[in-house]
């Protein structure tokens, strides 16, 4: 059906589709038809401080403190960093550590807080009349609300706004294309709430002060698509809805660039240096309730869905829900999954604890059953090439893997290791199941770690000099001190000497003159 | 007199001049390597390679009496870096095997054992010990290299070595097994 369509709207994006890519089933019709329904308030909401790339945030309660819906429980620690808000009111039962929504399972700072159900709202941030702000407000109000890039990357999105101090920008684009299977939160937010959507791009593009305004949406979701054109005016901008060919990763940025405009961003360079900035379709719905309505992120459109859900299903949930309470409310599990993952099941983390909270870069909690994965014999490489032809960044995975093999890291950097987006395109397609994106995974981990150790013998070295400079200056001001002191003491000898000669003079005079 | 003084004042302003010319023309500055390879070295003196700091340690390489591989705070990284100007092998093999794996090590102090003596606090070389008088201690380590300096001078025994702990900074997955032919798929998905 989505051919039929999509032959009916020729578009030229489709020629500029890029090199590259796999089209795996898409399976989202376990949840698309699903509406977005809010999740009641969990047991117990575990709110991470570190929910974004960059610094974690500083917590401002203590145990024991009453916390009020929307009031700031997280500070932001420097300039990559981003607010955390109380998603509904209670008492904070614990500052400290516990489990990350992350595939090791590694303590994070982490504030609990028991609801008290009430979910009485505290004082909101001022509401803005974006029309009439200055994008320095807008982006100070974004930042203020601690939105960060919801479709998985959580890069804070203000640090994003004002690039335009930087860079000559001016292109906005959306990036609704959910490319990854399963996933239909984005979906659903726009058949749902289209306008909101709208409202919230026109503000951000109002921020970057760019000229246009387009909204990316792959061809599967023809509804989304529908609703957003009605509502392709905001803020006296139009927006062009742009439908782009159903392709994995068609959300990663670089290749939604690629296909809209034709141009190719340069590697390791930023879109904004080419004047366009991408933003996420959820991340404009948070900014549009930020600034219109004062509400800070703390909650998200999250997707449910794989075989092993007993009902699958699009939920509003509170920043902080655990996992489990989630999957209790869509029914539980109905099969124990193979795999439980956050996210979508090609760049999805697999995690091992189910009582790890939803943040706000999950888009999804996928309980995928055997029947719905690969989980096959790992064999040879036969020298097919399908993993080179499928890469979008032009790589060639089966050379890196080969070289990471055989331990030499720098000669897989040398051939586009830093490249990878780590897309899973090449151990999606490869005949004969070889992990290729997890041993590119290892070996960026790797090599990050080589060069964290190489500045940290650089931090030492520099760490000892500064304490042998310390140790000599204090050796120098002892000895200085004990010169000072030796002298002091000459002095007064001398002074006391003089004084006796005095006093025997003038006691041999009285001796006289008795 | 007048003629011995002023001819050996002649002879002493002549010879030192050509003294110190020469001095000038056939300068020979301490082998040049070794102050390359003190300059690799951590510097913090450590002592964990048998001589007395770093100093002494780059002469011993230079001269070849030590192993590029001395210096266990500077690990693998430093021992690369030496092997490739001493022109010792450098291909990760027998020389560089053993370190090849090793985990960065950092002190951790017991708390329920620590006296606040400041004994460790005052001999760590790289300032990454923070306590006082009669307070507990504690060890930043991300500044820690790893050295023994504490550990010995601990009067409770309230110091000891283990493995750096990991972060969410600094995990990564490990390999996958490719050579049984049967890994763990389901550890990355």
């Amino acid at each position: 059906m989505s051919i039929f369509s999509f032959a009916g709207r020729f578009d030229p994006a489709r020629l500029f589709a890029f090199k590259g890519g796999v089209h795996p089933e898409t399976r989202k019709f376990l949840s698309a038809e699903c509406a977005i329904e809010v999740m009641p308030i969990p047991s117990l909401i575990r709110v991470p401080l570190q929910q974004h790339i960059g610094v974690e945030a500083e917590p401002l309660v203590q145990r024991d403190d009453l916390v009020l819906k929307g009031q700031l429980i997280g500070k932001a620690r420097g300039p990559v960093s981003a607010n955390i808000h109380a998603p509904t009111s209670g008492r904070v039962i614990a500052v400290g550590h516990f489990a990350a929504p992350h595939p090791s399972g590694l303590p994070v700072p982490t504030i609990t807080i028991r609801p008290d159900g009430k979910d009485q709202w505290g004082p909101r941030l001022t509401r803005m009349r974006p029309e009439d702000a200055t994008p320095e407000e807008i982006a100070a109000q974004v930042a203020d609300a601690g939105i960060v890039g919801m479709g998985g990357a959580t890069f804070p999105a203000a640090v994003k706004l004002n690039l335009r101090a930087k860079h000559d920008l001016h292109t906005l684009i959306i990036n609704a294309a959910e490319c990854e299977p399963y996933l239909t939160c984005d979906d659903r937010l726009m058949r749902e709430h289209a306008e909101e959507v709208a409202d919230g791009a026109g503000i951000m593009a109002r921020a970057l002060g760019v000229e246009r305004i387009i909204v990316a949406i792959e061809a599967n979701k023809p509804q989304a698509i529908a609703a957003m054109e009605r509502h392709k005016s905001a803020l006296g901008y139009d927006l062009t809805i742009k439908t782009v060919p159903t392709q994995y990763p068609m959300g990663s940025e670089k290749h939604l660039v690629k296909t809209l405009t034709g141009k190719e961003t340069p590697a390791r360079a930023l879109t904004a240096e080419m004047g366009i900035v991408v933003h996420n379709a959820a991340t404009a719905h948070a900014v549009h309730l930020a600034v219109r309505y004062g509400e800070p992120l703390i909650s998200r459109v999250v997707t449910v869905s794989g075989r092993g859900v007993g009902r699958p299903a699009n939920l509003r949930v509170l920043i902080g829900t655990p996992v489990s309470e989630v999957l209790a409310h869509c029914g539980g599990l109905v099969e124990e999954p193979e795999r439980l993952l956050l996210g979508g099941p090609m760049m999805g983390q697999p995690i091992q604890n189910p009582r790890v909270p939803i943040i706000k870069g999950t888009g999804g909690i996928l309980a995928l059953t055997a029947a719905e994965t690969r989980d096959q014999d790992i064999m040879p490489c036969i020298r097919c090439g399908l993993c080179v032809q499928v890469c979008p960044m032009g790589l060639t995975p089966f050379e890196l893997n080969a070289r990471i093999k055989a331990g030499d890291l720098e000669g897989a950097a040398k051939v586009g290791l830093l490249d990878c987006i780590n897309c899973g395109c090449c151990s999606f397609t490869c005949p004969s199941n070889i992990p290729l994106v997890q041993t590119i995974h290892f070996a960026k981990g790797k090599l990050a770690e080589q060069d964290s150790r190489k500045h940290q013998q650089e931090q030492a070295k520099r760490l000892a000099a500064a304490r042998t400079a310390r140790e000599e200056a204090i050796l120098a001001a002892k000895r200085a001190a004990m010169a000072k002191r030796k002298a002091d003491m000459a002095a007064k000898k001398k002074r006391e000497a003089e004084a006796a000669a005095l006093v025997a003079e003038a006691s041999q005079t009285g001796e006289v003159v008795k | 007199m007048l003629y011995a003084v002023t001819s050996m004042t002649a002879l002493g302003l002549g010879l030192g001049l050509m003294l110190g010319l020469a001095a000038r023309k056939f300068h020979v500055e301490t082998p040049p390597v070794v102050d390359e390879i003190e300059r690799i070295l951590p510097g913090t003196n450590c002592g964990q390679c048998g001589y007395p700091g770093c100093r002494a340690g780059a002469e011993a390489v230079a001269e070849g009496a030590a192993p590029v591989t001395l210096c266990p705070p500077g690990g693998r990284e430093v021992a690369l870096q030496l092997a490739q100007i001493t022109g010792a092998d450098a291909s990760g093999g027998a020389g560089l095997g053993g370190l090849e794996e090793a985990e960065p090590m950092v002190a951790f102090i017991f708390e329920d054992h620590c006296t606040g003596c400041t004994k460790c606090f005052k001999r760590c070389p790289t300032d990454a010990i923070v306590g006082a008088n009669n307070q507990i201690h504690t060890v930043i380590t991300d500044a820690c290299i790893g050295c023994d300096a504490c550990i010995e001078v601990c009067p409770t025994e309230a110091i000891i070595h283990r493995t750096k702990p990991r972060t969410l900074r600094n995990w990564y997955w490990e390999n996958p097994d490719q050579v049984s032919g049967a890994g763990d798929m389901r550890k990355s998905a």
